[in-house]
């Protein structure tokens, strides 16, 4: 198909291209042939999770579903879960548009629209954020459209509503940062925004069951508590459309379709002169020079481990983009956080709850932190040429990782050694465990890349990138059974973290000629 | 008479990745020469330099600098070489005078002794006023001199530089130049690879000319213009030797060598 050049539909198609060759390679890892493999692994996971949520929504279908308040209630504060995520989704999406250079440069040194060029890359914003929407919730739905009935497909007309609006807010808030904060700052600002939006209902929600109801119990238990549902707005209330659209309200469904499209529409017509303005903004970023507040540096007597340790504890620390991108998932400590404190002083038994989140935060710190210090390494040459062990340069990579993860974690466990020295000395251990395996994949997967890479580490290995969660996953499911004194059951899934780390080390690329 | 002690000695040294890109290599380099190798693109000169500098290993072969075997003491040979790619690698978040001191501390260089030779080569290189700037800013002509100051803040007895011209402005090019000259005067041996054949021509004492993995020429300027047998320019010469090169491989020469 041939559209004229430089029109809408031209770059929509040139996006769509590198879109889908993208994730393909980003899936198949430039391996063609793990084609068949991947459909396979999607189709065997899709109809896992189908049965998962058959088994869950099965009660709730069989009682009968009504439009009454409290499903309004479970269906919004579901739903608002699921666009939490996607605003987040949206916030990253938007804010690489401006970002991220690859032929940004080329396109706007030529004569094509910038206008039609944002207009294109937003709707693909809204359309990756459905997907992601629509990835996510589709068990459900289908099992709604399955048991309950047809009218539930309108769900995904709801789901592609909510995208627009997700995608229209994202670029508005991006236009006003760049306009407060200023060009150099928005990005760091909307990575902080996404995150807190991504993660932020869900702990809230959280953090509000923690104070209610004084345990850790799921998040949707509070939408189906009598109090939470009688302190919402009545039935009338347009807060409820989105929820009556997905039950099958025509008028509702209609209405926040056109909410959507049009605040989708409005928002690119707004924001859409300012795009090749403030991208070409965003380019001059990389030309800028930042000037240390020391003028006058002593150079101290360091041995090599100490130099390499203070390195990549300086580099981190200038680098508030990439430290808030390894330090985001510390935000999912927060729920834990908040429970200890308002528990501090009850039994030691309910600090069992707490414990498999630390151990797989541990985990997914340390890998994101060594992948940093050990692939991530701008001056690669310059580091195999020196006069060093390589093992002694791993090792001190290794440790500087190691202090900023007991430095994250030690406070936390200080808490818990005040109520209980046997659980926090098995958080401790569980979690240097979990943190020591994260350390390892990344060891065995190491690959030499720019830092600037970090967002796409998952590229280089999908196999790194699944053990290192699975480790995580077991060692935490290791640690609650210890703690809970069931070490015989506790075998199962340290077991399994031990077969996850074998696998790893098999299908890693061992015997490199050049260590990092 | 003793065999003298080269700063490179390079014996039948071979590597492949798909296909063969360094076939049974004998180079010496005597010490404080400058030493230019020039070569067509893809014709090995960067993997050569890359395993003289540990960054890749040989399948076969020696290789020896100032004596000392690189496979049977690595870190010792490493302690000797300063190694300069086309492509600066130095990290955006520190100044040059930190990129430095994180360079003298991993060749274990006494940190007074480190500061004040730092400090000279950041005046000498003209980076004074961007010594305390983040090197992200920076042009690739003054990163470009941070990483030579870096190369030069241990004292090497070898460099070795790969295309280190590359992308440099007039006055940069000069400066790095005369800094090599300088070096050399000092009984630093450089080794360089170069696309442009006039700076080979005007700074190296001798050159080899590398094609297909191989060395196929090697002398002064003087015995490379004997070899083709005319007073030409070594523009001439290596389009020529090259050229021959490409006419053995065509005949089945370079297959029975």
């Amino acid at each position: 198909m041939m559209f004229a050049p430089a029109t809408m539909p031209w770059f929509a198609l040139h996006e769509w291209r590198l879109m889908w060759r993208d994730g393909v390679a980003m899936m198949t890892g430039g391996y063609p042939a793990r084609r068949i493999g991947l459909i396979a692994f999607i189709v065997v996971v899709a109809i896992a999770l189908h049965l998962m949520a058959n088994a869950i929504m099965g009660p709730w279908i069989a009682n009968g579903i009504v439009p009454d308040k409290p499903t309004l209630v479970l269906i919004t504060g579901s739903g608002f879960l699921f666009w939490t995520v996607m605003l987040s989704q949206a916030l990253e999406s938007v804010t690489r548009a401006y970002y991220a250079r690859s032929d940004l440069d080329l396109i706007l040194s030529s004569p094509a629209s910038s206008r039609t060029l944002f207009a294109v890359r937003t709707g693909i914003t809204a359309l990756t954020t459905l997907l992601l929407a629509c990835l996510l919730a589709s068990p459900v739905v289908d099992v709604l459209v399955i048991r309950d009935g047809v009218h539930w497909l309108m769900a995904y007309a709801v789901l592609a509503a909510l995208s627009a609006l997700a995608t229209a807010i994202a670029v508005l808030i991006t236009v006003t940062l760049f306009r407060i904060a200023g060009t150099k700052r928005t990005r760091l600002i909307a990575q902080i925004i996404a995150a807190i939006i991504g993660a932020g209902f869900v702990i809230g929600i959280q953090a509000v069951a923690i104070l209610h109801f004084g345990n850790m119990s799921s998040r949707f238990a509070l939408f189906g508590d009598p109090q939470f549902v009688a302190s919402m707005p009545d039935l009338t209330s347009l807060v409820w459309a989105p929820a009556k659209a997905a039950l099958g309200d025509w008028p509702s469904l209609l209405g926040i379709l056109a909410l959507g499209i049009g605040a989708l529409t409005g928002t690119i017509a707004f924001a859409s002169s300012g795009y090749g303005r403030h991208a070409i903004a965003a380019a001059g970023i990389g030309q800028q020079r930042v000037s240390q507040r020391t003028t006058t540096v002593n150079f101290r007597p360091r041995s090599q481990k100490q130099q390499l340790r203070i390195k990549e504890w300086k580099l981190l620390a200038r680098d508030p983009w990439l430290l808030s991108q390894t330090l985001m998932q510390m935000l999912y400590l927060v729920p834990p956080a908040l429970y200890l404190w308002i528990s501090y002083g009850q039994s030691a038994g309910t600090y069992v709850v707490v414990i498999p989140v630390l151990v797989m935060a541990a985990g997914q710190l340390s890998g994101g932190l060594s992948w940093l210090a050990i692939s991530g390494e701008d001056a690669h040459d310059l580091v195999v040429t020196a006069p060093v062990d390589p093992a002694a340069v791993l090792q001190a990579k290794i440790e500087a990782v190691a202090t900023v993860v007991a430095i994250v974690f030690t406070p936390i466990i200080v808490l818990m050694l005040l109520a209980s020295i046997d659980l926090a000395a098995k958080t401790a251990v569980f979690a240097a465990i979990s943190s020591g395996s994260a350390t390892a994949i990344q060891l065995w997967f190491r690959v030499p890349m720019r830092r600037a890479m970090f967002r796409r580490r998952q590229v280089a290995s999908r196999a790194s990138t699944i053990s290192e969660a699975l480790s995580s996953i077991f060692w935490a499911g290791t640690a609650v059974l210890a703690a809970g004194d069931q070490y015989l059951i506790a075998i199962l899934p340290g077991t399994l973290a031990v077969v996850t780390l074998l696998v790893a080390w098999g299908l890693s690329p061992r015997g490199r000629p050049v260590a990092v | 008479m003793s065999d003298p002690v080269y700063a490179l000695d390079i014996e039948g040294l071979s590597k492949s990745f798909d296909r063969p890109v360094v076939k049974d290599l004998t180079l010496r380099v005597k010490a404080g020469e400058f030493y230019a190798l020039l070569g067509p693109n893809g014709a090995g000169k960067t993997t050569i330099l890359r395993m003289v500098a540990g960054l890749l290993q040989p399948e076969a072969g020696s290789i020896s600098v100032l004596g000392i075997d690189t496979r049977k003491d690595p870190i010792a040979a490493k302690s000797i070489v300063a190694w300069v790619s086309d492509e600066p690698m130095v990290y955006d978040r520190l100044t040059p005078y930190e990129y430095l001191e994180f360079v003298a501390g991993l060749w274990k260089i006494d940190a007074a002794r480190a500061q004040a030779h730092a400090t000279e080569l950041i005046d000498w290189l003209g980076l004074a006023p961007h010594a305390h700037q983040r090197c992200g800013g920076f042009s690739k002509g003054m990163l470009q001199k941070v990483a030579l100051a870096g190369a030069l803040v241990h004292d090497p007895r070898l460099i070795i530089l790969d295309e280190p011209l590359t992308g440099l402005d007039a006055g940069s090019a000069r400066q790095v130049k005369q800094v090599l000259l300088d070096k050399v005067r000092q009984g630093v041996t450089v080794i360089m690879t170069t696309h442009i054949l006039e700076v080979a021509e005007r700074m190296a004492e001798r050159i080899g000319v590398i094609n297909h993995g191989r060395l196929v020429a090697e002398g002064t300027l003087a015995e490379l213009r004997a070899r083709v047998g005319r007073e030409t320019t070594l523009e001439e010469i290596f389009l020529d030797l090259v050229a021959q090169k490409e006419m053995d491989i065509d005949a089945g020469v370079d297959a029975a060598a």
